[in-house]
């Protein structure tokens, strides 16, 4: 447990305090707002289907710009340097293109409420429930770490006691999502995103100008332990953990760039939930191909903030040249605020920072009553009920997964290590997902039993890589080993699929129209022009395009 | 009007504009009576000014945008037949 007087603490005068309280009282009041719009479960589980793209696109990455974005890539930037971007160039920005250009006419296309859901519709009973269950329990693990980690902020800026942070915090999150749903959760993720890039952006202009701008910065990191190659994106050796430069390539474009990365962006139904709200089918597939323009710059105000601190915070450059000191990584945007932020501006950055972590809580829950009512007890538990009882459901699924939230948050804060766990493993469970996904989609031939079969052994192969990593068979440092795992998993998974198919009886091409691309006719995959979907800056594939050139131009100029 | 309804409650933009206006406002003032200790701190940048001043910028750009464009979808999303 970390100490009440901590070297992190921020020194918030009463006007940091009005700037804090200000946030929570907007926040509540979208949820109050938001309420009025709901009168039925669609509305609570997908906003009736009715939002803009530009403002679901924002939600979409707001969901994501949680604590583990901003606290995880800003001290990955402290660590490794420029190579961290590939988690936003090549490992988000592709996927997101890819949902929106090639999966999100069958999401939205064939009507299903989520992604589970879909599941169900082209593998059967017990695909569904594999997928369901696990994306449940995944939900509420993760909400228990973000919780958990917001907490520890809380106490380490300002000095709250653990309980006391978590509780406030899940009672805020809760009250939004039980009044507003969906709706509440995603505008609230889009009045976030501006709060993180109004609390952020300011602080990495004041930091360049103190270090003297970017020659200035190039100059101090060259002259740091990380050297020159912290400056440069490619090959990025130190962060794939690869000796060998064309091996490091190759690991982050085919681990993280294909299989973690699509696995990601494409079968999480966080995300893909937010694009599901949105009004119609040229929405929808704008949604991800919107939401990847900020994704592109989100690397400079979070990363660039970690790599200035790590040259000029003291206490972490002593870290970074000798390995221990007070302070590690995950602490440089905490320090940088610290040193740099005047009061005012402080207070909005530790709003942008409580924001950041509330996002990513209120996302898992408002997807985690989603699949717990429609594809849990709507199906298999309490069937056939009027559509009011699964509205109260839902909310009551909200309640208890604030609960059960709580209480997981109370085992996170056991484990030091815990975040990097769960997200290694729950990476593990979205790169089998997605290579069923995949040849489900393209492939009419694979069978119900091959989709739950190569599932579950993808997911026991990204398991036994992670063991046989952590128990120093395999010996990858950096992030290597979930690159691999996460490729063995896919691969296994296809090849498991393909040989059970061939054994087993395939479904009726009737059955599939909508869910294979094959069989779906190419109407009923690309949107009828409706009013207001006008304008070539309206039309997903010229988007995606451009936003494809962007992320290339950018890999050149930092590479 | 008998075609069109209001898009969900509430424009999210007057929402987002308020608060971040609020902000600029506040920042602003802090800003203009800063002390130069604070100001030394931040690199002998007047960030609360600067930001503050930033913020309001983006406020009268999205109250703009909600004006110019408010929101009015159609009840049901017919092919559009121009």
């Amino acid at each position: 447990m970390l100490a009440q007087q901590s070297i992190l603490r921020l020194d918030a005068t009463a006007i940091d305090y009005i700037i804090i309280a200000l946030y929570f009282v907007f926040v509540l009041g979208i949820g109050y707002l938001a309420r009025r719009a709901v009168s039925n479960s669609l509305d609570f589980f997908l906003s009736g289907r009715s939002l803009p793209a530009w403002v679901t696109g924002l939600a979409f990455i707001s969901a994501n710009l949680g604590a583990i974005e901003i606290m995880g890539m800003s001290a990955n930037g402290a660590q490794y340097g420029m190579p961290t971007v590939h988690y936003f160039w090549i490992g988000a920005i592709p996927a997101m293109l890819f949902l929106g250009v090639v999966m999100m006419p069958f999401y939205y296309g064939s009507k299903v409420r989520s992604v589970p859901e879909f599941m169900l519709r082209r593998f059967g009973k017990p695909a569904h429930l594999v997928n369901a269950i696990s994306f449940a329990l995944a939900q509420v693990l993760i909400a228990g770490v973000n919780l958990f980690l917001l907490a520890t902020i809380v106490n380490v800026l300002l000095g709250w006691p653990i309980w006391v942070s978590v509780i406030v915090a899940a009672v805020i999150v809760l009250s939004y999502i039980t009044l507003g749903g969906l709706s509440a959760a995603i505008y609230n993720e889009v009045l976030q995103f501006f709060v993180i890039v109004a609390a952020l952006l300011p602080l990495t202009l004041v930091g360049l100008h103190k270090v003297g701008g970017w020659q200035g910065l190039v100059d101090k990191v060259t002259a740091s332990p990380g050297g020159s190659e912290q400056m440069s994106a490619w090959p990025g050796n130190a962060l794939s953990g690869f000796g060998n430069s064309f091996l490091s390539v190759i690991g982050i474009v085919f681990g993280l760039g294909f299989v973690l990365s699509f696995g990601y962006w494409t079968t999480n139904f966080v995300e893909v939930q937010r694009a599901m709200a949105s009004k119609n089918m040229s929405a929808a597939r704008r949604t991800p191909i919107i939401g990847s323009f900020p994704k592109m710059f989100v690397p400079f105000i979070v990363i660039i903030p970690g790599i200035i601190a790590a040259v000029i915070v003291p206490e972490l450059a002593q870290f970074k040249a000798t390995g221990s000191g007070e302070v590690d990584y995950n602490d440089a945007i905490l320090l940088l605020m610290r040193d740099l932020l005047p009061n005012g501006m402080l207070g909005l950055a530790i709003t942008g920072l409580l924001a950041s972590f509330m996002a990513g809580m209120a996302a898992n829950l408002s997807s985690f009553n989603t699949v717990m009512s429609y594809d849990i007890i709507e199906r298999y538990i309490i069937k056939d009920r009027p559509d009011d009882f699964y509205l109260r459901t839902g909310r009551w699924a909200t309640v208890a997964g604030t609960l059960i939230a709580i209480g997981t948050a109370a085992i996170a804060s056991g484990y030091s290590n815990l975040m990097d766990y769960l997200q290694q493993l729950f990476s593990f469970f979205n790169a089998p997902l997605f290579a069923t996904f995949i040849l489900g989609m393209f492939w009419k031939r694979m069978t119900a039993a091959a989709g739950w079969i190569g599932l579950v052994s993808g997911t026991a192969t990204a398991i036994l890589v992670f063991v046989l990593s952590e128990t120093g068979v395999i010996n990858l440092p950096g992030q290597g080993a979930s690159f691999v795992g996460a490729g063995a998993a896919f691969v296994v998974d296809i090849l498991i699929s393909v040989l059970v198919s061939t054994m087993t009886r395939p479904k009726e091409d009737s059955e599939l129209v909508g869910l294979v691309y094959s069989l779906t006719p190419k109407a009923q995959r690309t949107e009828v022009v409706l009013r207001g979907d006008h304008g070539w800056y309206r039309r997903p594939v010229l988007l995606a395009g451009i936003s494809l050139a962007m992320t290339i131009v950018l890999n050149i100029v930092f590479g | 009007m008998a075609d069109k309804k209001k898009a969900g409650a509430f424009d999210i933009r007057i929402v987002i504009a308020t608060l971040v206006g609020i902000y600029g406002v506040v920042l602003t003032v802090l800003g203009i009576v800063e002390k130069q200790a604070e100001i030394d701190k931040a690199a002998g940048i007047n960030i609360n000014l600067w930001g503050g001043l930033g913020m309001l910028v983006f406020t009268a750009v999205f109250v703009l945008w909600a004006r110019l464009r408010p929101i009015a979808v159609p009840v049901d999303s017919k092919p559009a037949d121009e």
